[in-house]
């Protein structure tokens, strides 16, 4: 206990990423990123649908390799990792997918089951109560029979976020936790996120553009805009932040660095407005 | 003109490098040792979905063909005099040619489209990603248990469309269309032989069952991860494993049955 | 749910593996105990093979009593030699019987039919059946009846 205290002291983020630089196919996500994310609480990050939040969470993940620079998790160079230890440091990791990509063809209790199955060799009277603990932590533990395909939306996410935490992980990564959810599931969901974060010790990291319900229970936030870092701070700063690419997302404007307009040619000229007239 | 010269040529490239995922796919899905826990029931699970599924479409298939077989074969050697050859003519064409080829089309069709759909689906849900994550590797999860029962599958239903084919055949040319019995069995026997035809019809369904399973899973796990990219995968699928297994059958048929 | 699957799935490789020994057993009359039965060989040369096949009957008034074993040319008379794998309780054929290679119908298999004589001495391992008669060439007898045609 003592050694995990001190490390703590010495290294109280538990994500770095320096000078972050990654492609997709021919697009430039991101043009070095510096992000610190501390250890132990929620950080959300922000940012305009095509801002490459998704991308970074699996690069924090270690599913696509930046083009340049490092991601550190709890210390370790995730992309230096060989594969297996790459599947050995990712079962400190859970994922909330945005669909909540449940496996289709087993049954919710199944479903919570499966990285016990994969990974440990319990008896299957202690998998019973691992998972049936957890469906009961997000309170679906009567549906437990049910298959996905007859689950709610809001149901499905926190059967997957069930199925994040069996194995007692570390850090959590939600990936659009409110999108496309109802008021009453949003605030359920906002309030169990809260909860096992506050409960199991976790560590957070919350990628939305749902701006109201992100800042009820983070505590940071980070804004991405155009590849890079737009805003970062405690979440009340980043309310308030006079940054324009961070205003204009925060109170949601319709123009601004973000422009309304497509690119185009001068409207005039595409009227044909000139000397004809 | 250049321009035209570049875009075949990257046209080219892509299609040389989807041929190259596509191997790395069939190497990583049977590399490895099996696992017997997850991996049989897994397996049971796929052989059910590939093999019992298509029984129906093989065995109705299988029957129609056989009658057709039995009756065109006949108003041809009717003239000859030579009914007593039809169960040689409709055997030797069945085991050699139709068995093997017609169930891989049907296979196609059924099994096949529906293993891309699947894995598509699995795909566009974010599960494969999903198991990525908790540190299961999708490809030996998902991907080898269906290969596997594809191959397995794949003869199995062959002889099994021969069988019903050939019971088609007795049932048109024997019980209605009055050609002796006995005759009609003896010069079948007389004719095949097991080392040249039964054998090389299962290694010709053997070749198909590859084929088919590999275009299949390969076309679902690389799929546009959306609904119509899935649609596509699947037409895809068809068309390919149909045009390739008519392609290989020809060669098959050189290697076997050629003119030495 | 998942027992019926296994059952299921069990049928389903029983019943393919049925069909697979139906077509071997009953299509293409592979018989372990027929091939394996002892045997014992018996050359005859033939003028002319031209349709017979590795593997054709013999057959002795019709019923088969062995297969034929290989075919090659005899280099020193130039007739093709034929080697036959006869069944061991045929223990009665005598040295002046005829080898003669018939069709079964017109489009049919080439077979050899043996004609047993009446000689006190039989045929043991390795001895030669002198009396041949070669395969009718349908060309040929084509020919000849055209050719008859056209002298007349």
């Amino acid at each position: 206990m003592t050694t995990r205290t001190a490390r703590q002291r010495q290294n109280d983020d538990y994500i770095q990423i320096d000078n972050l630089h990654f492609r997709y196919r021919d697009r430039t996500v991101f043009r070095g990123i510096d992000m610190r994310i501390p250890r132990g609480g929620i950080t959300a990050i922000m940012g305009p649908s095509g801002s490459g939040k998704t991308s970074l969470l699996r690069l924090i993940a270690g599913q696509l390799k930046p083009g340049a620079g490092t991601v550190r998790v709890g210390g370790t160079d995730i992309h230096r990792l060989s594969r297996s230890a790459l599947f050995r440091e990712r079962r400190k990791m859970g994922f909330l997918f945005q669909s909540g990509a449940l496996f289709t063809d087993l049954s919710v209790y199944e479903n919570v089951a499966f990285p016990l199955r994969a990974h440990t060799r319990l008896p299957d009277t202690m998998i019973r109560d691992l998972v049936l603990m957890k469906l009961e932590a997000v309170g679906l533990r009567g549906a437990r029979h049910l298959m996905p395909a007859t689950l709610s939306g809001g149901m499905a996410r926190r059967v997957a976020l069930a199925r994040a935490i069996v194995l007692d992980p570390e850090l959590i990564l939600y990936d659009e936790p409110f999108a496309g959810q109802d008021p009453i599931s949003t605030g359920m969901l906002a309030a169990l996120i809260k909860r096992l974060n506050d409960t199991l010790n976790l560590t957070s990291i919350i990628i939305s553009h749902d701006v109201p319900e992100t800042a009820s229970i983070a505590r940071h936030a980070y804004v991405l805009a155009d590849g890079q870092v737009a805003g970062q701070g405690p979440i009340q700063e980043i309310l308030e932040s006079r940054a324009p690419e961070v205003r204009q997302f925060v109170k949601g404007l319709p123009d601004g660095p973000v422009p309304f307009h497509y690119p185009a040619p001068d409207y005039r000229d595409d009227l044909d407005l000139g000397e004809t007239c | 003109m250049l321009n035209a010269i570049a875009l075949l040529g990257r046209y080219g490239l892509n299609r040389l490098a989807t041929l190259g995922r596509a191997g790395v796919l069939f190497v990583a899905a049977l590399w490895g040792r099996p696992t017997l826990r997850p991996g049989l029931s897994l397996l049971v699970r796929q052989l059910f979905n590939a093999g019992v599924l298509s029984l129906v479409i093989i065995v109705m298939s299988g029957l129609f063909v056989g009658m057709v077989l039995a009756l065109q074969g006949y108003t041809v050697l009717v003239r000859f005099g030579a009914v007593e050859a039809l169960g040689q003519a409709v055997s030797l064409s069945l085991v050699r040619e139709l068995g093997p080829v017609v169930a891989a089309l049907l296979f196609a069709g059924r099994a096949g489209s529906a293993m891309t759909a699947e894995i598509g689906l699995m795909k566009a849900t974010e599960q494969l990603v999903a198991m990525d994550m908790i540190g299961v590797d999708a490809v030996r999860r998902v991907v080898r248990p269906r290969l596997l029962a594809g191959i397995i599958t794949m003869p199995l239903l062959a002889q099994i469309f021969n069988a019903v084919a050939i019971g088609g055949a007795v049932l048109v040319g024997v019980k209605w269309l009055g050609v002796d019995s006995n005759a009609f069995w003896v010069n079948m026997r007389e004719s095949l032989s097991f080392g040249e035809d039964i054998l090389n019809g299962i290694i010709k369904s053997l070749v198909f069952g590859v084929i088919v399973s590999w275009i299949a899973v390969f076309q679902g796990y690389d799929s546009e991860p959306t609904s119509r990219g899935i649609g596509e995968a699947t037409t895809r699928t068809v068309v390919y494993s149909s045009l390739a297994v008519l392609g290989m059958d020809f060669l098959l048929t050189a290697m076997m049955f050629g003119v030495d | 749910m998942s027992r019926t699957v296994e059952i299921v799935v069990g049928l389903f490789l029983i019943a393919g593996f049925a069909a697979f020994a139906f077509l071997a057993i009953q299509v293409s009359g592979l018989n372990p105990t027929a091939t394996q039965g002892d045997t014992y060989t018996l050359v005859a040369r033939f003028n002319n093979v031209a349709g017979l096949n590795q593997g054709a009957r013999v057959t002795v008034a019709g019923v088969q009593v062995g297969r034929v074993a290989a075919i090659r040319l005899d280099p020193l008379s130039v007739r093709a030699e034929v080697e036959m794998h006869i069944n061991d309780r045929i223990d009665y054929l005598t040295d002046d019987s005829i080898a003669a290679i018939q069709t079964s119908g017109i489009l049919g298999e080439k077979y050899i039919a043996i004609s047993i004589g009446g000689s006190p001495d039989i045929l043991g391992n390795g001895d030669r059946i002198r009396e041949t008669q070669s395969a009718l060439v349908l060309e040929e007898l084509v020919g000849k009846f055209l050719s008859n045609m056209v002298n007349k």
